[in-house]
């Protein structure tokens, strides 16, 4: 397959999974936000957002200063924020239309309806849209989208390549919207542990649709413990680090069957693999969250560069 | 309309070709066709077939207007059409390679040389090289007006990479979902073997360093190009990649496209963009769409582009009234087809014609394309022909005029019912280690009620276009 065709599959995926990711980000900040104010007033829950997704930057110079509303806009709708919904799901759309021959009819038609219901809300008053619909509709369609992935795309390199997009995307973003929860404890180291702390991983998990399953897995009182484990280490929980890291090596290792050779990438997904399994709740916290997840997400960029050279560049011989 | 030739109806009688779609019209109540015609529209942007425009802001992505009213020609007058198509495409690449390499036309006196070798589109970078079977222009798309009858008039060659055949197909794909019985009804001639007859004329094209299976790919500018579409579809139904110049190199003495797998040689390239762009170290220094070196390994028989760099100039507006001296110089054979009348605002006698008569004639730039610099004389406002005439005026030599023909309507759908709609038609011949046409082609139609221009970029739509077999 072509070097750029595979690379636009990768980031059609990469997209969506962004796109579902921000919209699970403002849920998170809106609900922490109902919160009693912790010190500094809602500022800091929004500010905390806005430092997990990247954003903070280019936030603050279009905006200055961090109000809710203006977070809403720029999360979900300003396409001068290229890690917007909006601007994930025109990118999508845009890598999928290169490549329309090698999608599905299926896939490209569930495509091209996020995209025009896009342009419809795009066209809607603000006071008619509330966040929580605009985070269902995006997770709603991004969750079409992954099933006509699966159920109708033939399983050649084409689709290993999506669901690598897919895959390393989720481990950044997991990792990232677990670091949320740092930016906001930052300043009040105390409270861990208490019940405003658990209520503010709750939330953590609602965002990640997963507290029900949370509680079918572990059962008991909410720790920060368990939460760790179940979105670090359980392979069970889809969105978890270990899940998104096995993911990603599954279909390295695929391709690399297919290709009949091995690649940097792949070493380093089977390296880092075999990390997260070796690792506890307690080695975490030793090593503590923020550090171990800044770490990862770093080790994620890593194994993204790898797959960039190894099949999307076009340069390998 | 008196002085048409309306392809349906002579005399009030319903003509041949047309009887079967005379029931069907009939029995077909507005409310259905409304409903069809929706459901026609629904069809295109579903499965995608639109035409990409950036830059005039509102949707991107525009339809071409899809008249369900079928176009028909009778077997023995599409056999007419299929011999002068043919004998065109021969005779236009026989020019080719007759004037990069020895010029015996010029010698002979036939055709002026300043007009070949001082043409723009002349590219001296292939002078002297002849390209696999002789063939420059693998595709050769002849635009035919009808005006009456008997009487088929060749409008312009296009030698260089003919748009629009994907409309030939899924027009005829969309036809037959919503009207599968017409197609029972009526015995009419397939043109969906095109993909692979066009991957067959490719692939005997591919040079002679190949000794394999050739690897055939199509080159496009890119998806921000307005053909985007029509470039992806044909590589889909040919099971080829679509690639831009970024997705191919050159080392050594051949051409490889970037893969997963790494490297892969390419033999054939079927190109969607001008020659001007597809090697800046040849020509334009400053083209991102090209590829580097890409020239040398033609030249030195590594791969195929097809059409061959430098077919641009047999499709010359000023090169055309010369096509009918080719056809008996290269073939010996009269020309079935026939010429527009051209005049050559070049020539003091002609431009002083032209300008006694602008009102009654057609006005084109020798370069220009796509309906736009044109001055349809009658169909213009005393103002602005007086304008076009200091255009001309300023620079004749870019200039020819053709006198305004009477083309042939078909009967289309449009908002008040049925009525005549002027029509043009453009089959796509196929030129490799054989010339082969498909029997039907792109018929375009100007929607507006008296209008000329079939132009999609001034209004005109598409309809499906039947050969009956015998």
């Amino acid at each position: 397959m072509l070097s750029r065709t595979a690379d636009n599959l990768y980031w059609i995926a990469r997209y969506l999974e962004r796109a579902e990711t921000m919209a699970r980000l403002l849920e998170v900040g809106s609900r922490i936000a109902l919160l009693p104010s912790t010190g500094e007033g809602y500022r800091s829950e929004w500010e905390s957002l806005l430092q997990a997704s990247g954003t903070a930057i280019g936030f603050a110079r279009k905006y200055g200063e961090p109000v809710q509303r203006n977070i809403e806009s720029y999360l979900f709708f300003d396409q001068d924020n290229p890690s917007s919904v909006a601007s994930c799901i025109v990118g999508a759309r845009e890598n999928g239309r290169i490549v329309r021959t090698a999608l599905t009819t299926q896939v490209w038609d569930a495509l091209n309806t996020v995209f025009q219901e896009l342009r419809g809300l795009q066209r809607t008053e603000r006071r008619e849209l509330d966040l929580s619909r605009l985070t269902e509709w995006t997770m709603r369609h991004t969750a079409m989208l992954r099933g006509a992935i699966d159920a109708t795309l033939l399983r050649n390199d084409g689709y290993d390549f999506l669901n690598l997009g897919y895959y390393l995307e989720r481990a950044d973003n997991t990792a990232r919207l677990m670091d949320v929860k740092y930016y906001v404890l930052l300043p009040q180291v105390d409270f861990v542990g208490s019940g405003r702390d658990n209520y503010q991983w709750t939330t953590l998990l609602r965002a990640m649709s997963a507290h029900r399953a949370f509680h079918w897995a572990y059962g008991g009182e909410v720790t920060a413990g368990k939460i760790a484990h179940f979105l670090i280490l359980n392979p069970q929980c889809p969105r978890s680090l270990l899940t998104s890291i096995a993911g990603a090596q599954t279909h390295l290792a695929r391709l690399s069957l297919q290709y009949g050779r091995g690649t940097p990438a792949l070493q380093h997904a089977d390296a880092l693999q075999a990390h997260l399994q070796t690792q506890s709740v307690d080695t975490v916290f030793e090593e503590g969250l923020h550090e171990f997840l800044t770490r990862f997400i770093h080790e994620v960029a890593v194994l993204g560069g790898q797959v960039h050279t190894a099949y999307l560049s076009g340069d390998i011989r | 309309m008196p002085g048409y030739f309306n392809e349906m109806y002579q005399d009030d009688a319903v003509r041949r070709p047309y009887r079967q779609l005379e029931d069907w019209m009939r029995a077909m109540p507005d409310a259905f066709r409304s409903l069809k015609q929706a459901e026609a529209e629904a069809l295109f942007r579903r499965i995608g077939i639109t035409f990409a425009v950036y830059g005039e802001g509102g949707d991107p992505d525009r339809l071409i207007p899809f008249d369900m009213f079928p176009r028909v020609f009778a077997q023995d007058e599409w056999r007419k059409l299929d011999r002068g198509v043919k004998q065109r495409a021969r005779a236009l690449n026989a020019f080719l390679v007759d004037i990069y390499g020895r010029g015996e036309i010029v010698r002979a006196g036939k055709v002026p040389g300043r007009l070949i070798y001082q043409n723009a589109a002349y590219e001296k970078a292939v002078a002297g090289f002849t390209p696999p079977r002789g063939v420059y222009s693998h595709i050769v798309g002849i635009d035919i007006v009808r005006t009456g009858a008997d009487d088929f008039f060749v409008l312009e060659d296009n030698c260089r990479t003919p748009s629009g055949v994907s409309y030939m197909l899924e027009n005829r794909e969309i036809m037959m979902r919503m009207f599968p019985a017409l197609f029972r009804e009526n015995r009419i001639e397939p043109v969906d073997q095109y993909p692979q007859i066009l991957r067959r004329t490719l692939a005997s094209v591919a040079p002679q360093k190949c000794d394999r299976d050739p690897v055939i790919v199509i080159l496009t500018p890119g998806h921000f190009n307005s053909a985007y579409y029509e470039h992806s579809f044909l590589a889909d139904l040919m099971g080829i990649e679509l690639v831009e110049g970024q997705d191919l190199f050159v080392e050594g003495e051949y051409v490889y496209m970037r893969t997963t797998e790494g490297p892969r040689k390419v033999d054939v390239i079927y190109r969607r963009i001008d020659d001007a762009y597809i090697d800046p170290l040849c020509f334009r220094p400053d083209s991102m769409l090209g590829i580097p070196g890409l020239m040398d390994v033609y030249r030195s028989g590594g791969v195929t582009i097809a059409s061959a760099p430098g077919a641009g100039v047999a499709d010359d507006k000023a090169v055309y009234t010369f096509v009918p001296d080719m056809i008996r110089f290269y073939l010996g054979e009269e020309p079935i087809l026939q010429n527009v009348h051209t005049w050559q605002c070049g020539k003091a006698d002609d431009l002083q014609y032209v300008l006694e008569h602008l009102a009654e004639l057609v006005v084109k730039e020798v370069h220009g394309s796509g309906g736009y610099g044109m001055l349809v004389g009658p169909k213009s406002t005393k103002a602005e022909v007086a304008a076009f005439g200091l255009r001309v005026k300023a620079d004749p030599g870019n200039y020819i005029a053709q006198p305004t023909l009477a083309l042939s309507t078909t009967p289309t759908f449009v908002a008040e019912g049925i009525a005549p709609r002027h029509v043009d038609l453009r089959p796509y011949c196929l030129v490799g280690e054989r010339v082969e046409l498909v029997p039907g082609g792109l018929t375009r139609v100007a929607l507006t009620e008296g209008s000329l221009v079939v132009n999609s970029s001034q209004g005109g739509g598409v309809k499906d276009t039947w050969v009956l077999a015998e």
